[in-house]
């Protein structure tokens, strides 16, 4: 894997930051002043989900116990994502210097990196790294000189499980099980890792906090929408000329994004990975942000000549791969999702097993246990209904009369 | 299994268990590492990490199946990963799985007859920017083409 360091420019992620600063900074602030910066940013997290990071790091810092733990979820399974890699292979500083302020301000002694089984070339140079780090006393004991402010970062290597990226899952299986979500509540705020409070963040919340104390919440709430604040790394791929990760503004139209990227003759873009929707042309006037598409990163672009039914196809493939199988709607629901797509590809479907099969999906997102099967529904119903007339309509009855 | 080689494989992970401790939390970690070794976790490996972290063996194995990077049925020497998610299938990942079919006399899943290669899909490495990706063991390949993911085999011992 080459690791050429790209020049990046971007108004937030991206912009000037010199490793240890934010944790200078932090330490001379008090823990609450921390909080407020956060809450005044209203940075929410950057998985997806997009809970108000302030409000886990306060709860977590509220809760009582002489143990808690900090972990950075760099498990990013999700189909066309890849910022995360990005982040911990070119800008390391942003992203532990972000779970050192983490630390000090939930009272944390520990935080874990969960780096996904895919990245294992990653393991090396973060650890290299954070050897650096411990020398320059940015880790370890009494850090910078501040009493009774201990911390310690590990690199956790996970084995090839998407549903690991959920929270509780992650922590089972950094606990040594198998990675299993759990019911919540209880939540990991109170009772995570070790039935300790913990707070586990997105690597792209992390670095945008380093950000945030050394310019302050004003400042990163300047950008981007009101809902929705400061930037987003978009990892785009798919039919475009450019590639790669892009940061932009919250609030950034989808056919103002496809411009950037050099993408022509787009039919469909899939927003947020194969978890997230499917969005048509007639759409792309819409905007990326909370409170219209909402996204945890993922771009991907279908040009014309694609074959969308071979899309939801690869999707649902992944999902009957990826569940973990522990509850009833996702494990069965997404076989039988499958097997529909490939009755329509046949041609041997009816109308009255398609619907059947949509109501089944929504039963999917009312009952699954995680956001895993709760979500696994939406390429299948968003794709169906978007891509009819390619699907179900075209001449010859579409694929039914090929 | 020769008894020289069940002590030297006792005597290894319990260099594993000193590195991350006796903890169940450390299980993960240590079946990394013999993963890593063999290629697989044998049966009396898991009885021996068992033993050492003080859980049943039934345990060890529930967390094996569930990952779907460790395995306790041996494979080749060297693991070849194909990705097939969507993105490096729109940029011509069927080419190369034929290709590395054709060239190795097996099909995807397949261990080749000298035992040097296994190869697999994998779901999303996360390279989706510079697709085709391909992993061999932990070394990850981009933007292949058929012809040079086939090259790239050669070149592996």
């Amino acid at each position: 894997m080459e690791t050429i360091k790209k020049k990046r420019t971007g108004p937030v992620i991206f912009s000037e930051y010199k490793r240890g600063d934010a944790i200078t900074k932090a330490l001379s602030m008090t823990r609450e002043d921390i909080l407020f910066e956060l809450k005044d940013s209203k940075l929410k997290g950057r998985g997806g989900a997009g809970f108000p990071t302030s409000t886990k790091w306060m709860l977590t810092a509220a809760a009582k116990s002489n143990e808690k733990f900090l972990v950075c979820n760099a498990d990013e399974g999700e189909p066309g994502t890849f910022k995360d890699r990005v982040l911990l292979m070119e800008y390391p500083e942003l992203v532990f210097d972000g779970m050192v302020v983490g630390g000090y301000t939930i009272g944390a002694q520990k935080g874990i990196v969960y780096l996904r089984g895919e990245y294992e070339y990653l393991l090396k140079p973060l650890e290299d790294y954070l050897e650096v780090m411990r020398k320059d006393n940015l880790l370890g004991k009494n850090i910078l000189g501040k009493k009774d402010f201990s911390f310690e970062i590990e690199v956790f290597l996970g084995s090839g499980a998407y549903v690991c990226g959920e929270e509780t899952a992650l922590i089972e299986s950094l606990e040594g099980h198998r990675g299993e979500p759990r019911n919540r509540p209880p939540y990991p705020i109170n009772t995570g890792y070790l039935g300790r409070p913990t707070s586990v963040n997105n690597v792209e919340t992390l670095a945008a906090v380093s950000h945030i104390v050394m310019k302050g919440g004003s400042w990163f709430a300047k950008f981007g929408t009101d809902k929705s604040s400061g930037s987003k790394l978009f990892s785009v791929s798919g039919d475009c000329e450019k590639p790669g990760v892009y940061e932009l503004p919250w609030g950034i139209k989808i056919s103002e994004l496809l411009e950037i990227v050099g993408a022509k003759n787009t039919k469909a873009v899939q927003i947020g990975g194969a978890s997230g929707h499917c969005v048509p042309k007639s759409q792309f006037n819409r905007t990326m942000a909370y409170e219209d598409v909402a996204t945890g990163g993922s771009v991907m672009v279908f040009n014309e000549s694609r074959d969308m039914l071979h899309v939801l196809k690869n999707f649902m493939e992944f999902f009957v791969d990826e569940s973990c199988g522990q509850c009833t709607p996702c494990r069965m629901g997404n076989v039988k999702l499958l097997e529909g797509v490939e009755m329509i590809e046949k041609g041997e479907y009816t109308f009255a097993h398609i619907n059947k099969l949509k109501d089944l999906g929504r039963t999917m997102q009312l009952a699954s246990k995680c956001g895993l099967g709760q979500s696994s529904p939406n390429p299948f119903i968003s794709i169906l209904d978007n891509f009819k007339d390619e699907i179900f309509n075209a001449a010859n009855g579409g694929r039914n009369g090929k | 299994m020769l008894v020289v080689e069940k002590n030297a494989l006792s005597e290894e992970i319990e260099s594993y268990v000193n590195k991350y401790g006796n903890d169940r939390s450390a299980l993960l970690m240590i079946l990394h590492e013999i993963q890593k070794k063999h290629r697989h976790i044998s049966e009396f490996a898991q009885q021996e990490v068992a033993r050492l972290l003080n859980i049943h063996p039934v345990e060890v194995f529930s967390v094996i199946s569930f990952f779907a990077f460790l395995n306790s049925n041996p494979k080749g020497r060297n693991l070849v990963r194909i990705c097939q998610t969507i993105s490096c299938d729109m940029k011509g990942k069927s080419g190369l799985v034929k290709a590395i079919e054709r060239e190795l006399g097996i099909e995807m899943g397949g261990t080749t007859k000298d035992n040097k290669f296994t190869v697999e899909y994998a779901n999303c490495l996360g390279l989706c920017d510079m697709g085709p990706a391909m992993a061999i063991n932990d070394q990850v390949f981009l933007q292949l083409t058929p012809e040079k993911a086939v090259e790239l085999l050669g070149k592996v011992k």
